[in-house]
Formats: C-alpha cells, sequence, structure tokens
C-alpha cells in the first residue's frame, strides 16, 4: 500500500513524535506527585496523550488511507519563510527600507508569476504605506537606514 | 474597522488571519481602545466573510458557507445589492441584540463564576476545550490531539510554579514563553499563505450588476421573521462554547427551509437563506465573548485571539474582569453597538469598493500581508528571533493544513495550558491529592459530565456510520 500520500497515517505519526519528543525532554524535570505536581508532571501527561491520539489516528489512516489534498509548492515552502529570516536580520543590521523590499521581492518571488515592473511598484507602495503606517503614524523606533 | 472589512473582503484570509495580523498595531494603544478596534475588526472581518460569499461564492470563512447558497444565486441574478443589504441589516439587527443579551447575561454569570474554585476551573476548562474540538468541523479525534499540542506549546517557557525552564531548549528568547502573536501569524497568515501558493484558487467576479442596491419592500418582508429567528438561534448556540458559528448558520439555513411555504426557492436566490444564516451566524460570534469575558474561557479560534490580545495587555480575562475593568467590560458592550453600526453606515456604500478590491490579484496580496505580518512580529521585541520562529510556524501551519489538522483548537489550548495546569495543580493540593475532587465538588460534576455527554453524543454518529459502512 502507498503511504506516502496517506494523510491520517502522517498526521498519527506526527502526533506520536511530538508526544514522545516531549515525553523524552520531560524525563528532566521533576515528576513530583499528584499532591504536589512538579514541573514534569503536566507536560509527561500531554506528551502521553499525544501518542494515543497519534496511536488512533494512524491506525485509522490505515483503514481509510485518504489521500493528501492538493499540491504543493515547494518553492513558497522555502522561499516565503526564508523571507522573513532574511527581512529579521535586515531590521537589525541594515534598517527598515532594506529588510522592506528584501521582504516584498522575496515573498513575491515565492508565488509562481513574478513581474518585475509589478513587483517593484508593489514595493514602492507597501514602503510608502508602511513608513507612513508605523514610523510616523504608530512611531515605531526604527532607522529606515542603517550603516550606510 | 474598515481595515477589518478591508482585510476580511481580501479573499483566502479568514477573520483568524486578519486578527493575528492586526493584533501588533493595537498593542501602542490603551487597553480599552485597542479591544474595542479588535472588536472592530472582528465584525469587519466577519461582514467581509459574507460579502465575498454573496459576490464570488468564495466563504471567507466557514459561517459563511451557508451565505454562499443563496447569497450567489441572488448575485448572478443581479440582485447582489439587495443580499449584500439585507445581510448587513441582519447583522445588525442581531448584532443590536445580542449586545442586549451581553449586558443582561453577563454581570450575573461572572457573579457565579466569582464562586468557582480551581476544580471548577479546571473542569470548565476542559469543558470548553473539549466541546471546541469536538464541534470544531473536521476530524474529531484530531482536533483533540490538536488540542493536546496547543496545550503542549501553551507550557514552553518558565514555569510559575518552580520557576524551572520547560522546552526552552536552552533558548533565552524562549523562557517567557512563545509569543502569541507568533504563533498565531506564523500558522494562519503565513502557512495559509504557503499553502494557497500551492493551490491557485478559481474566481470569478460578478460585479458587472451590483446596482439597486436597496431590498424591496417585498424583501423586507420576506427578511424580518427568518432575521429574527437566525438571531434567536445564533443567540443559544454563542452561548454553548465549541459550537461554530457555522452550526448556527447552517441550523438557520435548514429552519428557514422547512417552515417556508415555497422550499424550491431555496438554492434559488431566496432572500430567507441570506437574512436568516446571516443573522445567525452574526448573534453567534458575538455571544462568544461571554464565555470569554466572564468566565475567561474563549470559545472559538477567534475568541482565543481576543483573550491572547487581552493577556498581552495585562488583563486576565475572568469575572474579575468585570468587577475590576467595568469600564473595559461596558467600554466593549458600548463598542459592539456602534461597531454594528458602523458596519451598516460604512459598508453600504462601499460596497462596490469592495468589489473592486476583490479584483486584486493574489500574487500582489500576499506580499503585503507578509510586509505587515512581518512589521507586527518584529515590533514585539525587537528581535529577529520571532521571525525566524514565525517562520517555522508558518510551515509547521502548512503541514497541519495538509495533514487536515485544523489550527484552531490548537489555539485554544496554547492560550488556556498555562491556567489549565495552574487549576490542575491548585485543586490537587486543594483535596491533596485526590483526583476524585473533580467528582465530588457538584458545580464541577456537572462540567465533567456536560464534558462526557458531549463526546459521547459527538463520538455516536461516527459509530453509527462506521457501522453502516460494514453492513452496506
Amino acid at each position: 500500500m502507498d503511504r506516502g500520500q496517506n494523510k491520517d497515517f502522517w498526521a498519527g505519526v506526527m502526533f506520536m513524535g511530538t508526544g514522545a519528543m516531549a515525553m523524552f525532554i520531560a524525563r528532566d524535570y521533576a515528576f513530583g506527585s499528584t499532591l504536589r505536581m512538579g514541573p514534569g508532571y503536566f507536560p509527561s501527561m500531554l506528551g502521553g496523550v499525544l501518542i494515543l491520539f497519534g496511536i488512533a489516528i494512524m491506525v485509522k489512516g490505515l483503514r481509510k488511507s485518504e489521500k493528501i489534498r492538493g499540491n504543493w509548492s515547494v518553492r513558497a515552502l522555502i522561499v516565503l519563510p526564508l523571507s522573513l529570516a532574511v527581512f529579521g536580520i535586515l531590521m537589525e543590521k541594515a534598517g527598515f527600507l532594506p529588510a522592506l523590499v528584501a521582504l516584498v521581492f522575496g515573498s513575491a518571488a515565492a508565488g509562481r508569476e513574478f513581474k518585475w515592473l509589478e513587483v517593484m511598484l508593489c514595493a514602492i507602495v507597501l514602503t510608502v504605506i508602511s513608513v507612513a503606517l508605523f514610523i510616523w503614524g504608530l512611531g515605531l523606533p526604527y532607522a529606515l537606514m542603517k550603516g550606510f | 474597522m474598515l481595515l477589518g472589512t478591508l482585510i476580511g473582503v481580501l479573499p483566502g484570509i479568514g477573520p483568524l488571519a486578519t486578527i493575528a495580523m492586526l493584533m501588533p498595531i493595537t498593542f501602542s494603544i490603551s487597553p480599552v481602545a485597542a479591544l474595542i478596534m479588535l472588536a472592530g475588526i472582528f465584525y469587519g472581518a466577519q461582514y467581509g466573510g459574507s460579502t465575498t460569499a454573496i459576490l464570488v461564492n468564495l466563504p471567507g470563512e466557514t459561517s459563511a458557507v451557508v451565505t454562499c447558497i443563496d447569497g450567489y444565486q441572488m448575485a448572478r441574478q443581479g440582485r447582489a445589492g439587495p443580499a449584500l443589504a439585507i445581510a448587513a441589516l441582519g447583522s445588525f439587527f442581531a448584532g443590536c441584540i445580542c449586545t442586549l443579551v451581553i449586558a443582561l447575561f453577563g454581570p450575573p454569570i461572572a457573579e457565579m463564576a466569582l464562586k468557582f474554585n480551581s476544580p471548577e476551573y479546571f473542569s470548565l476548562m476542559l469543558m470548553g476545550l473539549v466541546t471546541a474540538a469536538v464541534l470544531a468541523h473536521g476530524d474529531m479525534l484530531k482536533s483533540l490531539a490538536m488540542v493536546a499540542m496547543g496545550l503542549l506549546l501553551g507550557i514552553v517557557g518558565t514555569d510559575v510554579d518552580s520557576g524551572m525552564k520547560r522546552f526552552t531548549f536552552n533558548v533565552l528568547e524562549l523562557t517567557d514563553g512563545i509569543g502569541f502573536v507568533v504563533i498565531a501569524v506564523g500558522v494562519f497568515a503565513v502557512g495559509e499563505i504557503v499553502s494557497n501558493l500551492g493551490d491557485p484558487e478559481e474566481r470569478q467576479v460578478f460585479t458587472s450588476e451590483v446596482k439597486g442596491l436597496f431590498p424591496t419592500k417585498e424583501d423586507f418582508k420576506q427578511s424580518i421573521f427568518p432575521i429574527i429567528r437566525g438571531t434567536a438561534l445564533g443567540a443559544f448556540f454563542g452561548v454553548l462554547p465549541g459550537t461554530g458559528p457555522a452550526i448556527a448558520s447552517f441550523s438557520s439555513y435548514m429552519v428557514e427551509k422547512k417552515i417556508a411555504r415555497d422550499p424550491s426557492r431555496f438554492g434559488k436566490g431566496a432572500i430567507e437563506g441570506v437574512a436568516g444564516p446571516e443573522a445567525a451566524n452574526n448573534a453567534d460570534a458575538q455571544c462568544k465573548f461571554i464565555p470569554m469575558l466572564t468566565l475567561g474561557i474563549p470559545a472559538s479560534g477567534t475568541m482565543a485571539l481576543m483573550l491572547g490580545a487581552l493577556m498581552i495587555h495585562g488583563i486576565a480575562p475572568g469575572p474579575t474582569v468585570m468587577t475590576q475593568r467595568p469600564d473595559l467590560f461596558w467600554g466593549l458592550i458600548a463598542s459592539m453597538w456602534v461597531g454594528n453600526l458602523m458596519l451598516v453606515v460604512l459598508n453600504l456604500p462601499l460596497i462596490g469598493l469592495w468589489v473592486s478590491l476583490l479584483k486584486v490579484p493574489y500574487r500582489l496580496l500576499f506580499p503585503a500581508i507578509m510586509v505587515f505580518s512581518a512589521i507586527g512580529i518584529f515590533s514585539l521585541n525587537n528581535s529577529p528571533f520571532e521571525l525566524y520562529l514565525t517562520a517555522g510556524f508558518g510551515l509547521v501551519g502548512f503541514l497541519w493544513m495538509k495533514l487536515d489538522c485544523s489550527p484552531a483548537p490548537m489555539l485554544l489550548g496554547f492560550v488556556l495550558g498555562p491556567m489549565l495546569e495552574e487549576n490542575l495543580r491548585r485543586a490537587l493540593v486543594i483535596s491533596r491529592g485526590d483526583p476524585l475532587v473533580f467528582v465530588t465538588r457538584p458545580i464541577s460534576l456537572a462540567f465533567v459530565i456536560a464534558t462526557v455527554l458531549i463526546l459521547i453524543m459527538m463520538a455516536a454518529p461516527a459509530i453509527r456510520k462506521r457501522r453502516g459502512d460494514i453492513t452496506g
């Protein structure tokens, strides 16, 4: 049977994995007793609950084997989070303007259509709005440019 | 307010994403103003969902699914104007009534809640979480698992009791826990964008014929009773924790169809099919404020967001809000009514504008969402760390969406996680470690019984169906 696309199977695996990880990490925290719950009590319980749910969901998945719907955009999956991270770094190192422009171009590049002129206009409009709203309007203390 | 509708109208962004995205903007203003603004955004986003439902057959949120059925048909017949107007007026009526309901019932409920102790709170939260998960659309098991997932995420950070740092992986920024906005924006805004980019939606706008805004006398006559019935249904379902607005609007639609003289008109542009569900939807959304304001228990994903926003402003919602911050409570109630009024006043003339907004292609839209989200997130702590975390949650959120694990119950769990642990701990200290404390105290017992009943009720049809599958 093809398990690669089995939705519930993978959901179950995810819950089990998370639960097991939580329990594993929580081993280092004092468990305590029911009367005096230690910091490890609640997380261990939750981890256990997650594992149980995971098993149940996985079993259900194996019975029904419903497929995952829709397509994946690998490009968006990589580029979008990356552009957020780049935005963070640039905010610290280079200032508001470069960070914004990088973010707009980054996110636009995640889509399937990328038209230079359009993205350029989009970047300009969004930058103007953001500077007006956040820097002038709300008075957030960010330098527009840094270190140039 | 305007902003809320603006964004709510944009397809592909639900109210959750809207509020998550705009939440950081409210941090620089006073809590009362912030809550009012958030409530405004909330209404706006709700109404925006209906607008797209009617005009493009694309529900902005689950509760607007019903509106699609007849609303879109009306639009196709060139009656988009009356449909939108009735939706707005119905929502307004429901909003007015429910504001009254909250003003009347809020204080007594809070009074009662003041008598609650840790065991009661624990049972109540458990009930809220379980019902919310069970009644949410989608797989019940997965929703429950997502609640547990949220609880676990809520634990990250320093344990209040022992001062122990849990699940922080020695990351300094995590000692205060994961930021609420980070999760909300990551999962709902970023995750949704990634998911949408994978599956571009087809949409078709009926814009040519949005004229003749006002409903005729006949329309009014046909709509008035559905609106009243819808409001009653919505208010009833709204107070119950966990029943999403979809349930309220669906039942309203069913009722209207059942008692209509000519049921065959439904699905072909019957105005009652727009008026009733829209009123129910709004009544439900509004009455969801009751459990949140009086008990501190959010009854839906959106309410969890509002609760999270309040906590960031340093207000712990619960019965004490009403006694300690009456300005907040009454301010919100006043804002609800004003908000509803504004919705009608602002939106009716602007429908044309919203329609033209729908033509904005998604590829121009999502960079804007990214920009507002990113700035909001960065402003939380002025550090890039939150952005990395948001990016991470964007990926996780996408994964959840693909695996059909609804993230809204997770959000409820996340908000309630620390409180749940704290109350469990205290309850067990009070009872000297006896777990029976939850069933020996009458109020707590009532909550436990209700929880079990709901679980059984929801599980039963599933079991029956499975049996049917085997025998059939």
